[in-house]
């Protein structure tokens, strides 16, 4: 059985230390959410408050309607899965997916076909009765999820559970554990701080610095209209530009680099100030001479492949980098001087200090 | 860190009890010996113990003896031992298996053993001594007194070197010192350079075990130290007393043995803490052929020490088998005589032996385990004072943890002088320390998520302690408890002042027959007693997977 979690104005202190001054969260029933920062800001804290193995020192946090504060971490119903894994080398796979069901007093017959199932359905069956320690980082990672989900637990929690993993394991396991979460249908709250896994996976993901969420949201909403300059810039690439805020009537845009980029996009209620604003290497394409186009001199390239990226000079000082398809001939060589277009409708405004953006809301994300 | 809940549970009754052991069989007996250094027989305070030995010069000597006798002996020690294991580790060497071994087994006798082997065969009218005096018309220094034992002691301990270097080489990648060779070191500047900086903290804790280990040692000095005083063998005297006994002023002479040996203590840790960096080898070092010139001395050097080294014992076992005239000297020809005559004695001590070992042996890893988890899991005030606690044996020598029992359990109202109990408390405060440290290392390196995982599965502390963090700390617990069981078995220095005619091991046999000069059963008991020693290890070697001996 799948249930939600809510918690309610946390707090996490070490000490004098605060790590979560005071954190607020709703996490849906069957949702995949993903806690993602930088190292530092709290999300294994949060993860292991909820899993019962770090103290909370204020604030509640509800399993559906029962609040699980003050109760033992063995009888929360947790799955959870750590970053090393953390399969017991001294038993068998078979015998480790059957440990939680063991200490549940199942009747025998059912523990077999549990454990059965279960090794069917993170596909390591013909492992079974293999020590673990004679298996890939993949396969063990394949058995913590598999023990973890044995116990039909109520919530799934994962702890960077692929940052042990090379590359290519690494993107093979996060297919897997995304479709075998979807096909469990159970509550996940899951750790990383890579954002690209993050979007991968997750229907919602929150984004957490210094302790505090800084948004919470679908991948695309973080991407396309991220709700500061932190989340700006940690998901995804992007150049930060001055700019300034300008209305005209019903006509509204920005000025950066000397040029005016009228905006359809921003909230109905920012009014005229110094901003930042994001725009995305792709955000920028090469134009011809025209209204609106920022002229700019090319410093480096670097051929990627399906892209090429360059360096471009802006007259304002600022450098920017711009992502173009590759093409058949010689990139853009050094020292020319080229002309760039902006795609609008992508760019995110700030107010000058970062904090807050002044984007409407999107739509239907 | 898992939550520390509010009500009493299990553990904090485990940690009162374990408190209460070490306050009854440690904290007491240590301050009641204080209390007699400072009390006169009438009860009021004086300092005339500690006048009298820092007044007479004989007394003074006595300590300085032993810390000089130490020093040599760590030198010597280091000197063979970290070019052994450096030679061992980076050189291809033939034999190297056999190699190994012979260099544990060299270490596995009780010190004394070795050093009436070697008056056998060098002392006055020793094997090699008049061979050289009557065939080649040499006459070799004497091997009493300092140099006697040094030499002694030396053989005995710059195996530890040797293990604890071999250890620390394991941990370094072979990258580091391709690094340095890239970087244009020659091999002997790599040694200094590189090599011996990286295991600088293996280095200095053996430095420290050698020193406690010659420091404490009781029997060297009285078997071939000749008039070579040193303060274990004082304790002893003042103790069981040749000419009057006088308790006091043991406990005075114990009281600044353990001042000094805290001080030296104190001294490494604070030389350590200078190199204390973690190594993790992805590729380890492979033994390399050397030139062939280079590599026949390398040969020589290593095959002499294991020779030399081998040789008290080696000649021990032959020994056993000539014959002997009523007083059990050596006469010429051979025979089993020896062992018949052994056999009675070690009748009695072998069982008794087996029995104060086996005990020693639970309550030791019984203890390091829960000591261990206690220290690394579940910190508290209460647990980190059990911490501290369980260093403390490492500073008392031996004799003083002896004396101190002794003198505590001798009158009511708790008499254990005599008893099996008090061999097996002495045994388990001498060896203790070892087993708990290596015991909070091995449980340091397994991640905490293990343990949790099986909490979020639903078991509880207790079971998650007993069928998960147990048996993943076994495999490390049993390489250190082989050792314990073979310095159990060769422990002397404590227990020559606790037992009695019912709790006389193997080792105290042989020192009691040593000590009577009946040199023939001597030499059997002691042959019997390596045996026993190399089948305890062949036995340990079979059942566990690990090959690798931890101290």
């Amino acid at each position: 059985m799948s249930v939600s979690i809510t918690i309610q104005n946390a707090v996490k202190r070490y000490g004098d230390a605060v790590i979560i001054p005071d954190l607020s969260l709703e996490i849906r029933e069957g949702e995949f959410f993903t806690l993602l920062g930088p190292s530092g800001c709290g999300k294994t804290t949060l993860l292991r408050m909820i899993a019962g193995f770090n103290s909370i020192e204020g604030g509640d946090f509800y399993f559906g309607t029962t609040r699980i504060n003050d109760l033992d971490p063995a009888r929360r119903n947790i799955g959870m899965v750590f970053q090393n894994y953390a399969i017991f080398p001294h038993m068998t796979v078979r015998a480790n997916i059957a440990f939680g069901l063991l200490n549940r007093k199942l009747p025998a017959g059912e523990i077999a076909a549990r454990a059965d199932e279960f090794l069917g359905l993170v596909r390591i069956s013909e492992y079974a009765d293999r020590l673990p320690e004679r298996l890939s980082g993949g396969q063990q990672q394949r058995v913590a999820l598999a023990r973890a989900l044995a116990i039909h637990p109520d919530v799934l929690l994962m702890d960077e559970p692929l940052s042990n993993l090379d590359a290519k394991l690494r993107l093979e396991m996060r297919e897997a554990i995304k479709e075998i979460q979807r096909s469990v249908g159970i509550t996940t709250v899951y750790v990383t701080h890579d954002q690209e896994e993050a979007m991968a996976v997750s229907d919602r993901i929150a984004v957490m610095n210094g302790g505090v969420i800084r948004q919470i949201g679908t991948p695309r909403a973080l991407y396309q209209r991220p709700a500061d300059l932190f989340v700006a810039t940690f998901i995804g690439h992007t150049n930060v530009l001055d700019g300034e805020l300008n209305r005209n009537g019903a006509e509204s845009g920005v000025t950066l680099a000397g040029v005016h980029v009228p905006l359809q996009t921003l909230a109905g209620d920012a009014g005229p100030q110094r901003v930042k604003v994001s725009v995305r290497p792709e955000d920028f394409y090469l134009a011809g001479p025209g209204a609106g186009v920022v002229a700019g001199v090319v410093e480096r390239s670097v051929f990627l492949g399906l892209n090429t990226h360059y360096h471009v000079r802006l007259p304002s000082g600022e450098a920017v980098e711009i992502v173009q398809e590759s093409v058949m001939e010689d990139p853009i060589a050094p020292a020319t001087p080229v002309r760039l277009g902006i795609k609008s409708q992508k760019i995110n405004v700030f107010d000058e200090a970062g904090a807050v953006s002044l984007m409407a809301p999107l739509v239907g994300a | 860190m898992i939550r520390s809940p509010r009500r009493l549970e299990l553990w904090h009754v485990v940690s009162i009890g374990i408190l209460a052991v070490y306050g009854l069989f440690l904290v007491y007996p240590l301050l009641g010996m204080l209390k007699d250094s400072v009390l006169t027989a009438d009860g009021s305070f004086s300092l005339r113990y500690f006048q009298r030995f820092f007044g007479e010069r004989y007394y003074l000597n006595t300590v300085l003896n032993s810390f000089k006798l130490s020093f040599a002996t760590m030198c010597f020690a280091l000197l063979v031992g970290i070019p052994l294991a450096y030679l061992y580790n980076f050189y291809v060497i033939r034999g190297r298996a056999v190699v190994q071994v012979l260099i544990v087994l060299s270490s596995m006798s009780a010190p004394f053993v070795g050093a009436y082997a070697w008056i056998l065969l060098l002392g006055r009218s020793g094997l090699i001594t008049r061979f050289l005096r009557d065939s080649v018309g040499i006459e070799i220094p004497t091997i009493y007194g300092f140099n006697g034992v040094v030499l002694v002691l030396t053989l005995q301990l710059y195996p530890l070197v040797f293990l604890y270097v071999s250890g620390a080489l394991r941990n370094v990648d072979r990258s580091l010192l391709e690094a340095s060779q890239s970087l244009g070191t020659s091999n002997l500047k790599r040694f200094f350079r590189v090599v011996l900086p990286l295991c600088m903290t293996s280095i200095l804790a053996s430095a420290l075990l050698v020193f406690m280990r010659a420091m404490a040692d009781f029997g060297t000095p009285l078997v071939i130290g000749e008039g070579y005083r040193t303060f274990p063998v004082e304790i002893y005297k003042q103790y069981v007393g040749e000419t009057s006994q006088n308790y006091s002023f043991a406990a005075a002479i114990s009281v600044v043995a353990i001042a000094i040996t805290a001080i030296v203590f104190l001294l490494q840790k604070l030389a350590a803490n200078r190199f204390s960096f973690k190594m993790n080898a992805l590729n380890r070092i492979e033994p390399k052929r050397a030139k062939p010139l280079a590599s026949v001395l390398i040969h020589a050097f290593t095959y002499l020490v294991v020779t030399v080294s081998m040789l008290p014992q080696a000649y021990l076992a032959y020994s056993s088998f000539r014959k002997t005239n009523v007083f059990g000297n050596f006469v010429a020809g051979y025979s089993f005589d020896s062992y018949r005559e052994a056999w009675r004695y070690v009748s009695k001590a072998l069982p008794t032996t087996l029995l104060i070992g086996g005990l020693s042996l639970v309550v030791v890893v019984l203890m390091s385990i829960l000591i261990a988890y206690m220290v690394v899991r579940r910190r508290s005030i209460l647990n980190n004072t059990i911490d501290t606690m369980s260093m403390l044996p490492y500073i008392i020598p031996g004799s003083v943890v002896g004396i101190a029992l002794a003198l505590a359990f001798s009158s009511r109202p708790l008499v254990l002088t005599g008893t099996v109990v008090i061999m097996v408390v002495a045994m388990c405060i001498r060896r203790s320390p070892y087993t708990i440290r290596s015991s909070v290392a091995i449980l340091q390196q397994i991640p905490v998520a293990t343990e949790e995982a099986a909490i979020s599965l639903g078991a509880s502390k207790l079971k998650t302690f007993f069928r998960i963090t147990t048996p993943m700390m076994a495999n490390g617990i049993i390489a250190g408890a082989i050792l314990s069981w073979v310095t159990i078995l060769t422990e002397l220095s404590a227990s020559i002042m606790l037992y009695s005619a019912k709790t006389q091991t193997l080792t105290l046999t042989i020192y009691v027959l040593v000590s009577r000069g009946i040199d023939g059963p001597a030499s059997a008991v002691a042959t019997i007693l390596m045996l026993f020693t190399v089948l305890s290890l062949a036995l340990f070697m079979l059942l566990s997977k690990n090959r690798d001996l931890a101290l």
